[in-house]
């Protein structure tokens, strides 16, 4: 059996709002493969947001393990978090997240630019990455004069600018219309048909739909892992139905957990 | 990320917000300029007090005999034979006696022309030309001959310049003009350095009240060596007079390092006023700074999820503020070279004066390192603000 690409082991995640203790994840374990195109689901306050931000390195666990491509981002300081995030990771926001004073081969060679790409050969991948989702002819544009569905691709393009191991798409849809989501899902398709990973963050079945695999969250907890089909059953929901219980009650226990 | 790529994003942020940035450095400008301006004033001030002083002769020491009476006297010729013992160090020797008797030429009485007895060396000390006619000569000093050596404001206002051989009166005495001297002053006025009539001291310490020559002039031969002359003349005059009390022996170099270091005690306190200026400009930066922080907030975040560590967040904002406060800096260096000019024109024509406010080299290399380093100093805070960032937050930051 190969090594998962990112795996995660009893991850829990626990935030203080004052005097409440909240378990963002608790006890997540799953392992995503290389090529694997990954959605992973869940209504707001599911923890999905948690795992997002715990996969894209801009958190690390409170306890379990998170290990990416064979590291324990855990272990990590800022500085190496900061690296393996340039390295192994390609961000794809729902914001689309461009820097609206840069133009387009700008915006997409900043990651470049912080691995330490010199500036030629920056400018190179950058133009085939733009060239990549189909914006070769507005290199110098800002992101301002561009659409939506346009400035999700200059976002695509960046993720990919610098060869990311796992390409992380937080509700890439949420600020597009129907039409130019489809559109921005079939790209992601795409690159996982290339051989990329891709995990795929949502509140939406539908567009998680798209992915190979859903991993389904609800109140931290992984309550569905496996192929697309069947993913909705009206069986897991029921399932879960408990688990949606007081919110009062599982901050109780977090909190008799922690003190 | 190299350093070049840091300052051109630094370059293209400033340049994106024109007026903030100029709004910022302004601070910077006023406290530079000034800073320049003044020390460029203490910098012409000082030469030209140092320029005046040369021009009176910094290789001059000036004897004064404070006692009375013919015991606490020292006799001409003591002097003459004290600069010729010690030509090593000495070189020139003149008695000064300053006439209070009026100057009177024709029926026309002249107060303000200053007329002084002097030997036949004086002119030698101070480089002082005889233009027309003859300079002093020892028969003069000898016979006590009455004649005179004017300037050439009293040859041209009071002879129309057909002074040689005319008369003027002076404590009852009629003395002959024999030499007229080169013009001194760039404007000759009365009482000015061209408005003077000079006698041979014998005669003009006959005419004076005590009798007795009670001031002289010595020159040494170059200007390092005037502190070992006045050692040297101190001692002589205390083995003659046996007291410290009955003369005093001054330089002007003396004068000059007290006035100079007057100047510069009052230049220093101007200055550090003026810096003030550059403290408050430093401050306005690190208020912009910081503003720029949180407005950039999601900018922040985004570097810093595509991978921008915390050291290459803080280098950005530091080299942002330190560009801004030096581009400032350098804005400031060109007005304060232009208040310089426009500051020496206006003296200039005030005073009739040439004083030129001329920045030294020094004080611009300073003035900039001062700019730059205050924007890296007050930058920090902000930057370091801006590196610590959490990217989850600044992220989520609208």
């Amino acid at each position: 059996m190969k090594t998962p690409l990112l795996e995660f082991r009893s991850v829990c995640k626990t935030y203080y709002m004052g005097d409440d203790v909240v378990r963002a994840a608790d006890n997540i374990s799953f392992s995503i493969y290389e090529n694997e195109f990954v959605a992973i689901v869940g209504k707001s306050g599911s923890g999905k947001s948690t795992c997002m931000n715990i996969i894209g390195c801009l958190d690390v666990p409170t306890s379990g393990q998170y290990l990416l491509d064979g590291y324990d981002v855990g272990l990590m300081d800022k500085d190496e978090l900061s690296e393996i995030r340039n390295e192994k990771l390609g961000f794809i926001f729902q914001q689309y997240n461009l820097l609206p004073k840069l133009n387009l081969l700008e915006n997409v060679e900043v990651p470049l630019m912080y691995a330490g790409v010199s500036k030629r050969e920056r400018r190179d991948i950058a133009k085939r990455a733009l060239e990549s989702v189909g914006l070769g002819d507005k290199f110098r544009n800002k992101p301002n004069q561009l659409s939506g569905g346009q400035q999700q691709r200059v976002s695509i393009a960046r993720a990919l600018a610098n060869s990311p191991s796992v390409i992380l798409a937080d509700e890439p849809t949420g600020a597009l219309d129907s039409r130019t989501s489809r559109d921005v899902l079939a790209l992601l398709k795409d690159l996982h048909g290339k051989g990329n990973t891709v995990v795929l963050i949502t509140h939406d079945n539908s567009i998680a739909a798209t992915a190979q695999r859903i991993i389904r969250l609800a109140d931290g907890k992984v309550i569905y892992d496996g192929p697309a089909e069947g993913a909705f059953d009206s069986s897991i929901d029921s399932a879960c139905e408990p688990l949606e219980a007081p919110v009062e009650e599982q901050a109780e226990e977090g909190y008799n957990e922690h003190f | 990320m190299s350093i070049f790529e840091t300052f051109s994003l630094a370059l293209s942020n400033i340049w994106s917000s024109k007026m903030r940035s100029f709004l910022t450095m302004l601070g910077i400008i006023i406290g530079i300029a000034s800073v320049m301006v003044i020390a460029g004033f203490g910098d012409g001030m000082e030469n030209y007090i140092t320029e005046s002083f040369q021009s009176a002769g910094t290789n001059v020491l000036t004897v004064s005999l404070t006692g009375t009476g013919s015991s606490s006297t020292v006799k001409v010729d003591d002097m003459y034979d004290m600069v010729e013992e010690n030509s090593e160090i000495l070189d020139f020797v003149s008695p000064k006696v300053t006439m209070r008797s009026q100057l009177k030429i024709g029926t026309e009485t002249y107060n303000r022309t200053s007329v002084t007895g002097v030997g036949e060396e004086y002119f030698d000390i101070y480089d002082y030309k005889v233009e027309k006619g003859r300079e002093f000569r020892y028969i003069d000093m000898e016979k006590r001959t009455r004649v005179c050596i004017i300037g050439s404001y009293v040859d041209s206002e009071m002879f129309d310049g057909q002074s040689l051989g005319q008369t003027l009166r002076m404590g009852g005495e009629v003395f002959t003009v024999i030499g007229v001297l080169e013009n001194i002053d760039d404007e000759p006025r009365q009482g000015g350095s061209d408005d003077v009539v000079y006698i041979p001291y014998s005669i003009a310490a006959r005419l004076s009240y005590s009798g007795t020559v009670s001031s002289y002039v010595v020159t040494v031969k170059s200007d390092d060596l005037i502190d070992r002359g006045q050692n040297l003349v101190e001692n002589e005059l205390f083995e003659i007079l046996r007291s410290e009390d009955a003369y005093t022996v001054t330089s002007l170099t003396v004068l000059l390092d007290m006035m100079t270091e007057m100047i510069d005690v009052v230049i220093l306190v101007l200055t550090f006023i003026a810096g003030i200026s550059l403290v408050v400009g430093g401050i306005g930066i690190m208020n912009i700074m910081l503003v720029s922080v949180s407005e950039r907030t999601r900018e922040i975040g985004i570097r810093k999820a595509l991978g921008a560590k915390e050291s290459a967040i803080l280098s950005q904002f530091v080299i942002e503020a330190a560009l801004t406060s030096a581009i400032g800096g350098i804005i400031g260096i060109l007005c304060g070279y232009g208040l310089s000019t426009v500051a020496t024109n206006i003296i200039t024509n005030l005073l009739g004066e040439t004083l030129t406010v001329s920045p030294s080299a020094t004080s611009i290399a300073v003035a900039f390192g001062v700019s730059a380093l205050i924007g890296i100093a007050f930058g920090y805070l902000p930057a370091r603000k801006a590196a610590v960032l959490n990217p989850i937050d600044a992220l989520r930051y609208e």
